[in-house]
């Protein structure tokens, strides 16, 4: 039998393991913090479900197909109002991109401030964005495109710009050194090479979009949330049966279409 | 430029794109051109005023949200407090639970068919219902309190995660795994030597984003009556109080940069 020794360990550095000891520690403080601070009321809520489980969830399998006409009417003006704001989105989030792209402002100063508008639009959830602009504009589905439009900008301007941060700049090296002007560049040399990224990216949000626009409605956006709200208030679960049944069909339909379109984009 | 007439060899180039390509992007640039002014008309038509009258309104609205009673923050600290321990919870059994879901919407783990198309196809229905109806049926269930919140965005976060993990998975170099087997690992060390290594960094760092995406769920979803700070905004809301409304608005924002940046942090510590 042949002897053989194992290779030997990689030496860990004191300082990733005391990393690891305080990130440890951290997580087991937030723990305890969380169980000691969370208080359930776990036998009248399970009382609850037992008198009411009869009443909902068999009603939620057995929709009320009365509604249909209403349900879809307001199913499509969820899909108007995704697709509204998302291409609103798309455009406004184009020169928020460049500005926090690094090779295009080349200031370090220029892309921060760039960096810190999209994060703060980011941080902005969906339906707060709905209720300030539910108060600005009045409760109807145009205020749930702004909202929509807002906070898709957030997000898909972070993309645009990991998209041109990641462009092949030699292309425009080799314009500049030809004579190229800016304008030239941005349409030779930039657009080329983000346009089918952008464009998915697009694509991609209209998706998140539809599920963010079929919730707006719960504070007075638009859209199948506005009867989500009263199905609820009125304990109308078969009503509400054929609601989640439509968000259903109309998000799985939306996902596969942009699903193919963007494999056939990129 | 000057003013100068194209030399002819340059005027008959023709172009890099055919005809027909360029037909139909210009045939779709209108379709979604169209699609956008009709939706536009469409769900302004409600709108007392139009256009110009919102812009207007804007300057009233900023009015009435400014400035801030950031007074109202020490009082609604327990409920920040209590969304967050919501998001902590919910991440956390949705993270324990999408690993058996996970191995089974994976390909090359569960190689019987039905069984990962069944599993699959749960997970695409799941991840389709948005957290706040969830918290709605889960309010009418249970009514309002904590434990219908911590439910829906465990429910929520488990089709996300399960979805991410099992593409992660599917992902894995299978040649170590290959490679144990041949020299005799039995499953749970080709499960231990040779898969977790692969999955555990990605794991941590998507439990940690689905953390992210639960925080900025569970402040909403006290709208509907799951509990935590959105109850408060509710109510504030419905007062018609907005100094308050914009302070908890303000709290929330800041709560979510701040954990948002110590995951990514973290994020990038990891992988």
């Amino acid at each position: 039998m042949s002897t053989y020794s194992l290779p030997p360990k990689q030496p860990k550095s004191t300082s990733k393991k005391v990393k690891r000891i305080l990130i440890l520690l951290a997580v087991a403080a937030i723990y305890i913090w969380t169980f000691l601070g969370i208080e359930i009321d776990w036998g009248r809520a399970f009382e609850r479900m037992a008198n009411n489980f009869d009443r909902v969830v068999p009603k939620l399998f057995n929709p009320d197909w009365t509604a249909t006409s209403e349900v879809a009417l307001k199913i499509w003006e969820t899909v108007l109002i995704a697709f509204a704001g998302s291409l609103m989105a798309a455009i406004l989030a184009v020169p928020l991109g460049f500005l926090a792209a690094q090779n295009m402002t080349r200031s370090k100063i220029l892309t921060a401030v760039g960096k810190w508008i999209l994060s703060a639009v980011r941080a902005f959830p969906d339906i707060i964005l709905a209720i300030l602009f539910v108060v600005a504009v009045g409760p109807n589905a145009f205020a749930g495109v702004l909202a929509i439009a807002i906070g898709s900008t957030g997000m898909l301007g972070k993309l645009y710009s990991e998209v041109i941060e990641a462009i092949d700049m030699k292309v425009i090296e080799a314009m500049e050194a030809n004579g190229a002007n800016k304008i030239q560049i941005l349409f030779y040399g930039v657009m080329p090479q983000i346009i089918p990224e952008f464009l998915s990216y697009a694509i991609y949000r209209f998706e998140v979009d539809i599920r963010a626009s079929s919730i707006l409605g719960i504070v007075g956006a638009g859209g199948i949330g506005t009867m989500i709200i009263f199905a609820s208030s009125n304990r109308n679960w078969n009503e509400m049966g054929l609601i989640l049944l439509a968000i259903i069909i109309v998000v799985t339909i939306i996902d596969f279409l942009s699903a193919r379109i963007r494999r056939k984009i990129v | 430029m000057t003013k100068q007439t194209k030399p002819e060899a340059l005027r008959k180039t023709p172009s890099i794109y055919p005809t027909k390509t360029k037909l139909q992007i210009t045939i779709i640039f209108f379709v979604v051109l169209g699609f956008y002014l009709f939706s536009m008309v469409w769900t302004q038509r409600e709108m007392v005023g139009g256009f110009g009258d919102a812009l207007g309104n804007m300057y009233t609205v900023i009015e009435k949200f400014f400035p801030p009673n950031l007074e109202v923050i020490p009082k609604v600290w327990e409920a920040m407090a209590q969304t967050i321990q919501m998001a902590v919870i919910a991440t956390t059994l949705a993270a324990i639970l999408t690993v058996p879901l996970a191995l089974l919407s994976a390909q090359n783990i569960t190689t019987f068919k039905p069984l990962y198309l069944f599993t699959r196809t749960l997970l695409n229905t799941l991840r389709t219902i948005p957290d706040l109806v969830l918290a709605v049926i889960f309010v009418g269930l249970f009514g309002v309190g904590l434990l219908p919140g911590i439910l829906a965005l465990f429910i929520f976060s488990l089709g996300i995660l399960a979805k991410l993990i099992s593409e992660t998975i599917e992902a894995v170099d299978m040649n170590p795994l290959e490679a144990m087997r041949a020299s005799g690992g039995n499953i749970f060390q080709v499960i231990y030597f040779g898969l977790i290594p692969q999955v555990l960094p990605q794991f941590t760092s998507f439990v940690l984003y689905v953390f992210e995406i639960n925080i900025r769920a569970s402040v909403v979803l006290g709208l509907v009556g799951a509990g935590g700070i959105g109850l408060v905004l509710d109510q504030q809301l419905g007062f018609y109080n907005y100094p308050n409304a914009m302070a908890i608005i303000i709290l929330i924002f800041i709560v979510v940069i701040v954990i948002e940046f110590i995951s990514n942090k973290l994020r990038e510590a990891l992988i």
